[in-house]
């Protein structure tokens, strides 16, 4: 290990920028606030391009120690940052991404009141997620955890004046809790029986230890609690229900937080804790079923909404569910390839969904847009990109990372071909709603204009009013292309969609990121079965399969959407129920708000509030004073003024003095 | 013998006049049974050997306090007491009280082994002894007294002038 | 030969009848007595006290409380008059502004 003594520079680069802008940001111009969220932003993108250009495996990891916090005992923990293949890879998407958001937002949110406030914001986030990528314990990962909880939160409810903003915060930041009580309990059980938080202790001790038999012992445990941390901040089943919600933020937020960075955070924290989770296989199948039924599940319900967000969204959880998966079975580093690739294009896909929405005039439901390629050019050209990328085309950088994960299911030791058959099925699924989008947006005739904006609007897209708060001074007659600092950083993911997973051919992501996984029993099957001639055949078999599944996804798409745009209504009509079910997200949110949130706010004003607060607590208050006057009410008498009173009262004290002197005299 | 028969005659005088002091309505009546009181004690003393205490008792106290206390009550024309609300507290508390513990105190002091007996002329109450006591070992409380007389004379007189007067011999002097 | 108990419950029941005395009658300047009177009750203990331990000391102290009994006496009675004069009563129920 060797010391890199700036590292702490870069979480606390854009910690400045924050408090900057937070602070006096209200009194400076919009240029300045700009400036200085883009400066700092910009300067942690450049510290870590440095280092990863002063990276060498050699001397990796990196670690640099910045205060003592806790001594307690043998217990100790120290705010200590630390680079290796893994956390370089994660700083680099994250501050790069991340960056570019920063750009865009500059243009997308420039007639929002509160400007300031929400570059405040995206900088405080920037922190928070850097410090939970290098942390070099447990708890400094932890503190990142919670902060970018508390970020996205800030960001999601920005426009707090709305109540649906507000709620969709708060329901973000309390379903993110409940994950969070996982993850202590987890860390609980690391400080009990390894004695440290810190990676280097926990994973050295960790590595003598045997594989735990199913369902037993330790590090099942462990494994299990992370896991329901990772299902409450990556949005997993049955944790993913304030995903959706979020989608009432700003769209450079959904771009960064919901798509990017914030959500991956669960699948950075497995990948970290690979060595815990290689010696409990019990608790990786939990990993691959709950991954694999999210991709599935959210990838049917994706294909019934009407609003280009929350389709975005429900992706977010099912490629999300894809990267599980790939943790579940092994492949870490194949999730992780992922992750990055999908930093690129789900990115790309929310900015130009924003790009859409800005040039249209807020207008977010997918039925009232339409033909907007002609209005639209570059917009259009990068969402292809995307597109083409999510559905898994070659040689587009998804369908590497997509492909790798759906062969490690396949045939890693973990895996088994029901993982990869439902990853098949929805890589199709999520195929068909991505062209679904992509035709609805840019094809066909225009649906949308100032006659369609105004008078009723749906409960399903009553939501489409806040991104209008940015778009009060544009003309929302006739949809016009972004300007130049918004549509820069979609052309610069879009050229990452298209190339970034070239670096992951030849299986050199893999080797890269090896010396990470090492240290798991399982060790990385990217040197076993590529020798085999039988399973080369059939790795280019399963590639095929996918490839088709996509092009079908495609076909199906073009079918129903482009030639002939009103099946898709009669379908939905005779489907009935089941499309109505799938449209209402199966219901899940009412079905938690009967069996979890009304009972506990019924039990809430029932018991605590009527009966301890105002019960017992204010009744002791109340009490104590009205018991207070009625005995100094008592007692006033005593003042009576009058002359004989006294005389008695004195005469009657002195015969209780003198009963006890003669008491006191007789007994002794 | 002969010494309890004349405690009991004195004993005697002095506990009618104190329950006749209670049981009067003037205080013209009430002053001269206090004088009574005050003239048995005086016997009682005798007895005991105090003679010079006696004679004093006498001299300032039935002579010169009882004396003011009479002066007093015919200045201000005292009448007959009128019924008025008193305190109830004074009459259920503190009556009992102090019975009760005037019984205890009682019943402590018979029910001690008997101190001892005073016998007539046992004690020589001279007055030559008593002036050198008061002189020589109680000087200092003697002397304080002397004070506390001239801050009572100047309270008394203060107190009971005329409002004008105060005035204005203040303005006299300033 | 009277034992000295005697005395002592003399002077008892001359104090007892000076509290009661105090409690029960409604004329200030009756109360007032009561008061010497319960001074005289203490005065006869002290000589008695005095006669039977030898020390005249005890005669020197009714001394002194006689000497302070006029003191107070006098101003007493000079706030009775003061009171009188404003309140043209001498009904100890009446001057009652001492209450709250």
């Amino acid at each position: 290990m060797t010391q890199n003594p700036y590292l702490w520079l870069v979480p606390l680069l854009p910690l400045a920028g924050a408090a900057i802008n937070g602070f006096i940001g209200r009194g400076l111009s919009k240029k300045t606030i700009s400036a200085i969220a883009l400066v700092f932003c910009g300067a942690a993108f450049g510290m870590a391009l440095a280092v990863a250009a002063g990276f060498s495996s050699a001397s990796s990891p990196y670690y640099c120690d910045l205060a003592r916090w806790i001594r307690s005992g043998s217990f100790q923990v120290d705010f200590s940052f630390y680079v290796d293949q893994l956390s370089l890879v994660m700083l680099l998407v994250v501050t790069g991404v991340g960056f570019l958001i920063h750009v865009y937002s500059v243009g997308y949110m420039w007639d929002d009141d509160g400007y300031y406030r929400f570059m405040s914001y995206l900088n405080l986030f920037m922190f928070f997620m850097l410090t939970l990528v290098l942390a070099k314990n447990y708890l400094v990962m932890f503190i990142g955890w919670e902060g970018v909880g508390l970020a996205s939160y800030l960001l999601i409810g920005f426009w707090f004046t709305k109540d649906s903003a507000a709620a969709a915060g708060k329901k973000a930041f309390i379903v993110n809790r409940i994950g969070d009580f996982g993850f202590l309990i987890a860390l609980f059980l690391m400080i009990k029986h390894f004695g440290s938080l810190d990676f280097t202790h926990v994973f050295g001790a960790v590595q003598p230890l045997p594989q735990e038999t199913a369902g037993a012992g330790l590090l099942t445990a462990i494994g299990l609690l992370l896991m329901v941390g990772a299902a409450g901040k990556s949005a997993q089943v049955p944790l993913y229900v304030w995903l959706p919600d979020a989608m009432e933020g700003p769209t450079p937020v959904s771009a960064l937080i919901h798509a990017a960075t914030m959500v991956t955070a669960g699948v950075y924290m497995v990948a970290r804790s690979s060595a815990i989770f290689d010696r409990a296989p019990m608790a990786m199948m939990v990993v691959a079923i709950i991954g694999t039924v999210t991709a599935l599940f959210a990838a049917t319900i994706g294909i019934a909404q009407t609003d280009i967000k929350k389709v975005l969204a429900y992706s977010t959880v099912s490629q999300l569910g894809y990267m599980f998966m790939a943790c579940g079975v092994g492949a870490f580093s194949a999730g992780i390839f992922h992750l990055m690739t999908h930093a690129f294009f789900k990115g790309l896909l929310f900015l130009a969904a924003g790009s859409v929405i800005h040039g249209i005039g807020g207008e977010q439901d997918m039925r009232r847009m339409g033909g907007l390629r002609l209005y639209m050019p570059w917009t259009f050209l990068t969402m292809t990109v995307a597109t083409f990328t999510i559905a898994g085309f070659p040689p587009f950088a998804a369908y590497f990372s997509k492909d790798e994960i759906l062969w490690k299911a396949y045939s890693s030791p973990n895996g088994s071909w029901v993982y990869w058959l439902v990853g098949v099925i929805t890589a199709f699924l999520t195929s068909f709603y991505m062209f679904r989008l992509w035709f609805l947006t840019f094809f066909g005739d225009y649906r949308g204009g100032p006659a369609a904006h105004d008078a009723k609007h749906d409960p399903a897209d009553a939501h489409a009013m806040h991104d209008k708060h940015t778009h009060e001074g544009h003309d929302h007659g006739t949809p016009h292309e972004s300007p130049w600092v918004m549509l820069g950083p979609l052309v610069v993911l879009a050229i990452l969609s298209f190339a970034g997973g070239w670096i992951g051919i030849g299986g050199r992501f893999e080797h890269f990121l090896a010396p990470v996984f090492q240290s798991g029993l399982t060790s990385e099957l990217a040197h076993q079965p590529s020798g085999e001639a039988a399973g080369k055949g059939m790795e280019l078999l399963l590639m095929l399969i996918s490839v088709a599944a996509a092009v079908l996804g495609f076909v199906l798409a073009w079918a129903l959407y482009f030639r002939r745009p009103q099946l898709p209504a009669r379908i939905a009509e005779s489907l009935g129920g089941l499309y109505r079910t799938v449209a209402n997200k199966y219901y899940i949110d009412e079905l938690y708000a009967a069996l979890f949130v009304k009972p506990l706010i019924d039990g809430s004003t029932t018991i605590l509030w009527h009966g301890v607060d105002q019960g017992i607590i204010d009744a002791a208050v109340n009490d104590s004073a009205t018991a207070a006057r009625i005995i100094s009410d008592d007692a006033r008498h005593m003042q009576s003024g009058n002359l004989r009173s006294y005389a008695g009262w004195v005469a009657a004290g002195g015969a209780v003095v003198i009963a006890y002197m003669v008491w006191m005299g007789v007994t002794h | 013998m002969f010494h309890l028969i004349l405690f009991l005659f004195f004993g005697a005088i002095c506990v009618a006049g104190a329950v006749n002091l209670l049981v009067q309505s003037h205080p013209i009546n009430s002053a001269l049974s206090l004088i009574v009181v005050m003239g048995a004690l005086a016997g009682e003393y005798l007895l005991l050997g105090a003679e010079f205490v006696a004679a004093v008792q006498v001299i300032v106290y039935a002579g010169a306090i009882m004396v003011l206390f009479l002066i007093t009550i015919m200045l201000l024309n005292a009448g007959k007491e009128e019924r008025s609300k008193g305190s109830r507290v004074a009459i259920l508390l503190g009556v009992p009280g102090v019975v009760i513990g005037g019984a205890l105190i009682g019943w402590t002091i018979l029910e001690r082994p008997n101190p001892g007996a005073v016998t007539i002329g046992a004690l020589k109450g001279d007055p030559a002894v008593i002036a050198r006591l008061l002189f020589h070992d109680f000087l200092l409380p003697f002397e304080v007294t002397s004070v506390l007389i001239l801050i009572a004379i100047m309270g008394a007189v203060v107190l009971a002038s005329r409002p004008e007067a105060v005035a204005r011999g203040a303005r006299k002097d300033g | 030969m009277v034992p000295l108990s005697c005395y002592l419950v003399l002077s008892g029941i001359l104090f007892v009848c000076g509290v009661l005395g105090f409690l029960i009658k409604r004329n200030i300047i009756t109360i007032f007595m009561s008061i010497e009177l319960m001074l005289n009750g203490v005065n006869l203990s002290f000589v008695a006290f005095a006669a039977q331990w030898h020390s005249l000391s005890g005669q020197v102290f009714v001394f002194f409380v006689m000497v302070v009994a006029a003191a107070e006496a006098a101003v007493g009675l000079a706030i009775i008059i003061a009171v009188y004069r404003t309140r043209e009563t001498l009904n100890v129920d009446q001057v009652n502004l001492l209450k709250l």
